[in-house]
């Protein structure tokens, strides 16, 4: 899989909060065996952990994919995407837009303003977006070359609320790369987005509030490779009806 | 002059944002700051005059999804 040029073999992305402790988050991003890891940035205080949490990450080697989660606005976004670029040192930014605090619904219109500021600005944008191929096509043509769509409402483990649309994304974005945002709960759930022809998933809760995330988090990958490898194999279609598997041909007359 | 850190009100003598941040006790090496919602780089900090009123945030690496 190829994103912004960069040639990424683990398909699972991996968010690194909400988990109970930073030795267990380090556990799980290994047990995933994920290259990438998504951040945040938020208010510092003095003497805060922020740097410590950053070079514990950076002992990982996985890329870092910050993002602007809790952004209401275009703006605010910008904002957050331009001073995480400085203290990431990466071009890279997870686009979050929320539309409302309740259902953390992505604000279409105001990520796509966003998108094309960024975009502009040299940086390479993973918007988290709607299954909505409109929104898909103008997120293109903003700038971005992979698209986010939601599975369902962020942190709510309900698996893909509507796996018809993001099969017809697949078949509109043929090249794009397709990153299964939010929404996934069980490992079957991360099975069937990549069943589908996702090209990976990103998740967080899923792992990070499993009793055993680090099992979970073994899981997940696992599931995430069989679904892909199931994918490539290209399966048989359901059949109304019954068809011996075993051959006809040379049963023996017993009766 | 008074100026706004992270939504807390502060008193500070420094002219210029880098040197309030170091007034303030700021010395973590990743801290990414903004000034009335626009995003002042780290070589600017230097030459970016403070005024009264001025709302400052002061952002650092956190976990996230």
């Amino acid at each position: 899989m190829q994103l912004y040029g960069t040639k990424i073999t683990s398909r699972l992305l991996l968010g690194t909060a909400q988990y109970p402790s930073p030795a267990i988050l380090m556990e799980a991003i290994h047990a995933s065996e994920t290259e990438i890891v998504t951040v945040s940035l938020r208010r510092e205080t003095v003497g805060g952990s922020g740097a410590g949490f950053f070079d514990m990450l950076r002992q990982t080697g996985c890329r870092i994919l910050p993002n602007t989660a809790g952004c209401h606005s275009a703006d605010e976004a910008v904002t957050t995407a331009q001073m995480a670029r400085e203290v990431f040192a990466t071009n890279w930014i997870k686009l979050e837009v929320i539309g409302h605090s309740d259902t953390l619904q992505p604000d279409v219109f105001e990520l796509v303003k966003a998108a094309r500021i960024l975009s502009d600005d040299g940086f390479n944008v993973f918007p988290y977006t709607t299954d909505d191929l409109i929104v898909g096509e103008r997120l293109i043509e903003a700038g971005c070359d992979v698209l986010m769509p939601w599975g369902a409402p962020i942190g709510s483990g309900q698996g893909l609320r509507n796996p018809d649309a993001l099969r017809s994304m697949r078949a509109h974005f043929p090249e794009t790369p397709l990153i299964v945002d939010a929404g996934i709960g069980r490992p079957s759930h991360a099975v069937q987005a990549m069943e589908l022809g996702m090209d990976a998933v990103l998740l967080n809760t899923a792992v990070a509030k499993a009793r055993d995330p680090q099992c979970m988090s073994r899981a997940m990958g696992l599931a995430i490779q069989a679904g892909r490898t199931g994918f490539a194999a290209d399966p048989i279609e359901p059949r109304d009806m019954a068809v011996p598997s075993t051959p006809i041909l040379g049963l023996a007359e017993l009766s | 002059m008074k100026i706004t850190v992270n939504a807390e009100p502060h008193e500070v003598a420094s002219l210029t944002l880098s040197a309030a941040l170091s007034e303030l006790g700021y010395d973590n090496p990743t801290l990414a700051t903004a000034v009335n919602g626009s995003f002042v780089p780290r070589s600017e900090r230097v030459d970016t005059a403070l005024k009264d009123g001025d709302l400052l945030e002061v952002l650092s690496p956190m976990q996230g999804g």
